[in-house]
């Protein structure tokens, strides 16, 4: 098998190899890919979506449709996971492992139904292996709030400098993403609950696709924000950046939440009990 | 030989990604573990996006944001021309850029249907997983 795979990769890579001398040289301005739709997207677009990074004017307004399924296909995974892993109700461990917050010793507590958090001088930890690190745990709670507040400008400036609903709700996610990991998953779930997730993950799709909708009801076509132009009281290309927008903080919403649901669901098993 | 030297280096991003392509390629094919397979699937999702994003560069140009005046300046830059040659090519970017978020939507898929297999199996290595199926 190992030998087969080897003879099937070498063929492979000598066929791609054969085939590279077609293929324009590297940085090259007159290659195929730079000469058919980009020079129109790169000359045109600043003037017909008033959106300064091309990029963005492009993944949200000419690539619209693209994106609106990218962005469910995000939504998808979400829900996929959810659907295989959680195991809804009580948490599948009989015995749970408390630390005494000023001495540090652990107790282990068989059978807890009702003390499932934190109570008193006590505090809830993993079964496994959780070393009490106050200097990740401090380091992490005070940069956690300037990388969202980061993440929150990617999205908001992203059609003026570079980045976009992607890239901030990626921010986002991994902001309490590492949440989860520097403390643990409980901390995380208390912030941002699962409900919360399932929520954020279906507004974020339904914002892009109700902008679209929305164009579609003021008289032009799905997802064309020109006819944004009536309600906002501008004009259409002012109403195009205005869109953009628009859908980005949707973008980002989705790809936040669908991140945070697929980390808690794979990290636990399902439980959203104790998880990395 | 130095047609075929220089002919190289112009492409040598292919190279690079070949390379990688190759990698993920033998992972997926020749490894017995399920993980390792979804790390293979990954560094060919990588080979690929390398090779997008090689394919937008321009020699002389720099990153498709337009530059634009203080102030906004939404429309006052009719006054200078935008040239295509200045600004790198943006469509593999956004090509990318949602592969990219979507590699790891997908990712998170597979690693829970691993989940699911070692739940069932207590294994992730697949001739453990086959022989245990046989026995079924």
């Amino acid at each position: 098998m190992k030998f087969l795979g080897i003879i099937v990769v070498v063929i492979t890579g000598a066929l791609l190899v054969y085939t590279t001398g077609d293929f324009p040289s590297w940085s090259d301005p007159a290659s195929p890919a730079s000469t058919h739709v980009s020079p129109h997207y790169i000359e045109k677009g600043m003037h017909e979506t008033a959106a300064p990074n091309i990029v963005t004017a492009v993944l949200a307004d000419y690539r619209g449709f693209d994106t609106l399924f990218e962005t469910t296909v995000v939504f998808c995974a979400g829900v996929v996971c959810f659907f295989l892993l959680r195991i809804p109700g009580r948490s599948p461990f009989t015995e749970c492992q408390y630390r005494h917050k000023a001495t540090g010793i652990t107790v282990r507590v068989k059978h807890d139904r009702k003390m499932s958090g934190s109570f008193g001088e006590f505090e809830r930890i993993d079964t496994l292996w959780t070393p009490h690190d106050l200097i990740i745990q401090t380091a992490c709670r005070i940069l956690i709030p300037f990388i969202q507040l980061f993440a929150l400008y990617v999205i908001a400036h992203g059609h003026h400098s570079p980045g976009g609903g992607f890239q901030g709700g990626v921010i986002l996610g991994a902001s309490i993403i590492l949440l989860a990991i520097s403390h643990d998953l409980r901390t995380a779930l208390d912030r941002l609950g699962e409900k919360a997730h399932a929520i954020l993950c279906s507004v974020g799709v339904l914002l892009y696709a109700g902008t679209g909708a929305l164009c579609m009801v003021l008289g032009l076509n799905f997802l064309d924000y020109g006819a944004l132009a009536r309600i906002l009281h501008v004009d259409p290309v002012m109403a195009r950046s205005h869109g953009i927008l628009v859908v980005e903080v949707g973008v980002g919403l989705a790809v936040m939440a669908a991140l945070i649901w697929i980390y808690s669901n794979v990290s636990s098993r399902g439980n959203y009990d104790e998880g990395l | 030989m130095s047609e075929i030297i220089s002919s190289v280096v112009a492409h040598y991003n292919y190279w690079i990604y070949i390379a990688l392509m190759m990698i993920g390629l033998y992972a997926v094919i020749g490894k017995k573990n399920l993980i390792k397979k979804i790390i293979g699937v990954n560094i060919f999702q990588t080979a690929i996006i390398l090779f997008y994003v090689s394919i937008g560069a321009k020699k002389g140009a720099t990153i498709p944001i337009i530059h634009h005046g203080p102030g906004g300046g939404h429309h006052e830059t009719t006054a200078s021309v935008i040239e295509a040659s200045q600004y790198m090519n943006p469509l593999p970017h956004v090509l990318m850029l949602t592969a990219i978020v979507v590699a790891v939507a997908t990712l998170g898929v597979a690693l829970a249907l691993a989940i699911k297999v070692y739940n069932q199996y207590g294994t992730l290595e697949e001739d453990e997983i086959l022989s245990r199926i046989r026995i079924r």
